[in-house]
């Protein structure tokens, strides 16, 4: 540590060169930052999906609807601790570019099996009071400037009310919940839906079934689809991870392309810091020499030339990985299609890691020739 | 005159240099190369999606929904609405035959090749005049499926993304079966993604009753649109949204379209910043080393600008050969690349193909150059200022 002023002279030495590495890795750093945000976006949540959660689709295709009857049949399954049921609205707020989920839910079982939204008593009390009274995202309410009272109307695209297209809803609450869970959707009551419906009396979009055993998810799962089969509404059941992964994955794979950009990019930046280290080694070889000649050992050269490098590393990273950070509080940049937008902890760990390999990869090579170096050549090149 | 050969003599010199300093010109092209990989490939995604879209849509076709459906997923015709629209004035008749389809649009469960895992196919229920109305319809392997019967034919670009919908098979969903007979082609639109079946077959199996999701007319001509539309929106006994096939298309593709741009320029932009701090890097070190060389061209006369066009040529020189190695990598690895992606405004998927055009490759080099120019920028004025007797000193 004593060395870390000469150091530190060495790194000022040439201004403009340190500046601009310093800049190149901190860019390097920035997006890998966001690149990490687009995928944890892209991926849907699926890290806080629950495992004793399972999720139950109609079988040919999620689109098809299934009869409310299964929730009976489902809640007196041993192994079951609860039941709820969802539907996908697909309303319209003004204009179809406000998109946000709107989901039909029943609220008690719902806000027993989701307990990661978090729901004040007030505002459940005032929902379980009110039939037209649905619970927002806080995300979702700020995006629009709404207040809890507010009444809102939306179209209904797929569900049509007995009079007009316009359904109207209060809202009564709002939810919020740990990074990683979605702040966006507006869920509202099934008994309005149903009640009001022109069709489909009696029709819900899909079941979430918590088990009491995690481990017991695979024979749930076929217990399930075998108290169905060869019914109208033969059912396919998934625990909710695979499911949200599933949905995740019909994206493409966006994971692979984002990982291949970030290697392009940290490969180009691994270059450009490489190069600078090997040139500002180069040109100060005969101050090594001199060092050497003072009595340096060999080791403490290496030491020294590592620790510029990574010392470089280390300054860009990390500014550029805290500039990612703060552009990520700001939120989602594209009105509602990426609701989970967030930078996890898990990747500033790895980004943090990244930093350190690249300082020590970028100064390995001169830090090695650096140390190799005869005092006699070493003088006689300066 | 002079001005010229001096410029021309003092950048010949840099460039025939460039293989001496091989090392930092190499890292400030691969730097390039790498930016104008990620920005091609990133935008020909976008690109390859909005051409899918695009050819989906035909000027002379309209589609009718239900009004406030925004999309055919969603929307919903009964079928006594269905022949009112059929009556409509505008659409093209082949003898008593009116040349529209009313049609069915579900999603079916089959697995994606590429994960293995279950993605939502759309599968669309046609009746008879459904094919010829698409005039770049065409069946490239099999036959036509048999109205009446659970047959099905498949697009190219399902068959090509999702298991087992090859001639031959049969697809098993739930209790039903469809037996694939045929498949076809429409000029690689969105259509090539569907698998189509008989109308009123599916009606049944999806439980539609005598109900239909959305009908697509061939007008008459382009401009009998207003015609069709007007009488459809005044009539009190329908309730429905006519739009042109074209139109349709276009706002579905614009949502994911405008991601794919956004993040595509943000983060060639970005990495753009750190391939320009790569090539000031180059060219500062390029003017260092010869930092004697540039003082005694000038001690001997030679003018300031020539040497500041002499730096920024080897610039856009690196810069262009970076440009051109990134730009020919993204054609060899990305053109025509196939995948298939969601489309959010019918949760459906759709098959389409990395499309690297020429105005990309055009667009990705003029990056390039511009990252040069910028990066050899300082590095010229630096050179042009150095004081001549402290660089002639300078070792």
């Amino acid at each position: 540590m004593k060395f870390f002023p000469l150091l530190w002279s060495s790194l000022w030495r040439k201004k403009i060169r340190t500046i601009f590495t310093l800049a190149a890795v901190f860019i390097a750093f920035v997006l890998f930052g966001l690149l990490m945000t687009i995928r944890t976006a892209f991926s849907f949540g699926v890290e806080i999906a629950g495992l004793d959660r399972l999720v139950i689709i109609h079988k040919v295709s999620l689109i098809m609807p299934l009869p409310i009857a299964y929730q009976e049949r489902l809640r007196a399954t041993e192994g079951v601790e609860i039941v709820s049921h969802q539907s996908w609205f697909g309303g319209v707020y003004q204009d179809p570019a406000n998109f946000f989920a709107q989901m039909v839910v029943e609220p008690e079982p719902f806000m027993k099996i989701y307990p990661e939204f978090k729901i004040s008593p007030e505002h459940v009390k005032a929902w379980m009071d009110d039939r037209q009274g649905a619970i927002v995202g806080v995300s979702t309410m700020e995006r629009f400037g709404w207040k809890v009272g507010d009444r809102i109307p939306i179209v209904g695209t797929i569900w049509q009310p007995k009079q007009g297209q316009v359904w109207d809803f209060n809202i009564v609450g709002t939810y919020d919940g740990e990074d990683g869970v979605d702040k966006t959707n507006f869920f509202f009551r099934y008994d309005y839906l149903n009640e009001n419906r022109a069709q489909g009396d009696g029709l819900v979009g899909w079941y979430v079934v918590k088990i009491r055993d995690a481990a017991q998810a695979q024979q749930m799962a076929a217990k399930f689809d075998g108290m169905f089969a060869n019914s109208s509404a033969e059912t396919k059941t998934t625990t909710e991870k695979g499911f949200v992964e599933g949905f995740a994955k019909q994206m493409g794979d966006i994971g692979s392309i984002m990982i291949a950009i970030l290697v392009a990019v940290l490969f180009t930046m691994l270059l450009v810091a490489a190069n600078t280290m090997a040139q500002s080694v180069r040109e100060r070889t005969s101050e090594v020499g001199v060092l050497k000649t003072l009595g340096f050992s060999n080791i403490s050269i290496l030491t020294m030339v590592l620790g510029e490098s990574l010392l470089i590393a280390v300054l860009g990273g990390a500014l550029g990985l805290a500039v990612a950070w703060a552009i990520v509080q700001n939120g989602d940049p594209t009105n509602g299609m990426l609701p989970i937008f967030m930078l996890p902890t898990r990747d500033i760990w790895a980004g943090a890691g990244l930093v350190i390999a690249l300082g020590i990869i970028a100064g390995l090579w001169p830090a090695l020739n650096a140390m190799n170096l005869k005092i006699t050549d070493a003088l006689r090149r300066g | 005159m002079n001005f010229l050969k001096q410029t021309f003599a003092v950048t010949m010199v840099n460039l025939r240099t460039i293989p001496q300093r091989l090392g930092s010109s190499g890292v400030a092209i691969v730097g390039i190369a790498g930016v104008v990989i990620v920005l091609v490939s990133v935008l020909s995604i976008a690109q390859g999606f909005a051409a899918a879209m695009e050819a989906s849509g035909s000027p002379v076709r309209a589609l009718v929904m239900r009004s406030g459906a925004d999309s055919e997923m969603t929307s919903g015709l009964g079928g006594a609405e269905v022949d009112i629209i059929k009556q409509a004035p505008g659409l093209r008749r082949e003898g008593q035959t009116p040349l529209a389809s009313a049609e069915l649009y579900v999603i079916i469960d089959i697995p994606k090749i590429s994960t293995n895992t279950a993605a939502n196919v759309p599968m669309r229920g046609i009746e008879p005049p459904g094919t010829g109305l698409r005039e770049e319809f065409s069946i490239a392997e099999g036959r036509m499926f048999q109205f009446g019967t659970n047959e099905v034919i498949v697009g190219r670009g399902a068959t090509v993304n999702f298991k087992g919908l090859r001639v031959g098979d049969t697809i098993v969903s739930g209790q039903n079966k469809w037996p694939v007979v045929g498949m076809f082609e429409t000029d690689g639109s969105v259509a090539e993604t569907e698998i189509w079946c008989d109308a009123r077959v599916l009606q049944g199996v999806y439980r539609r009753g005598n109900s239909y999701q959305s009908m697509l007319a061939r007008l008459d001509s382009s401009d009998s649109f207003n015609a069709f539309r007007d009488w459809l929106t005044a009539n009190p006994q329908v309730n429905v949204q006519v739009r042109r096939e074209a139109d349709y298309y276009a706002q579905q593709s614009r949502a994911l379209t405008s991601l794919i741009r956004t993040v595509g320029f943000g983060i060639a932009a970005l990495m753009g910043i750190g391939a320009v701090f790569g090539a000031i890097l180059t060219m500062y070190t390029a003017v260092s080393t010869r930092s004697r060389e540039i003082a005694t061209l000038r001690a001997l006369g030679f003018n300031t600008t020539s040497v500041v066009v002499s730096v920024l040529a080897e610039s856009l020189a690196l810069a262009a050969i970076g440009g051109l190695i990134g730009g020919v990598l993204a054609y060899l690895a990305f053109n025509g690349y196939q995948t298939s992606t969601m489309n959010f405004s019918t949760f459906s998927q759709v098959a389409f193909a990395f499309q690297v055009t020429p105005q990309l490759l055009g667009m990705g080099l003029f990056y390039a150059l511009a990252m040069g120019l910028v990066g050899g920028l300082f590095p010229a004025l630096r050179a042009a200022r150095l004081p001549i007797p402290s660089a002639l000193r300078e070792l």
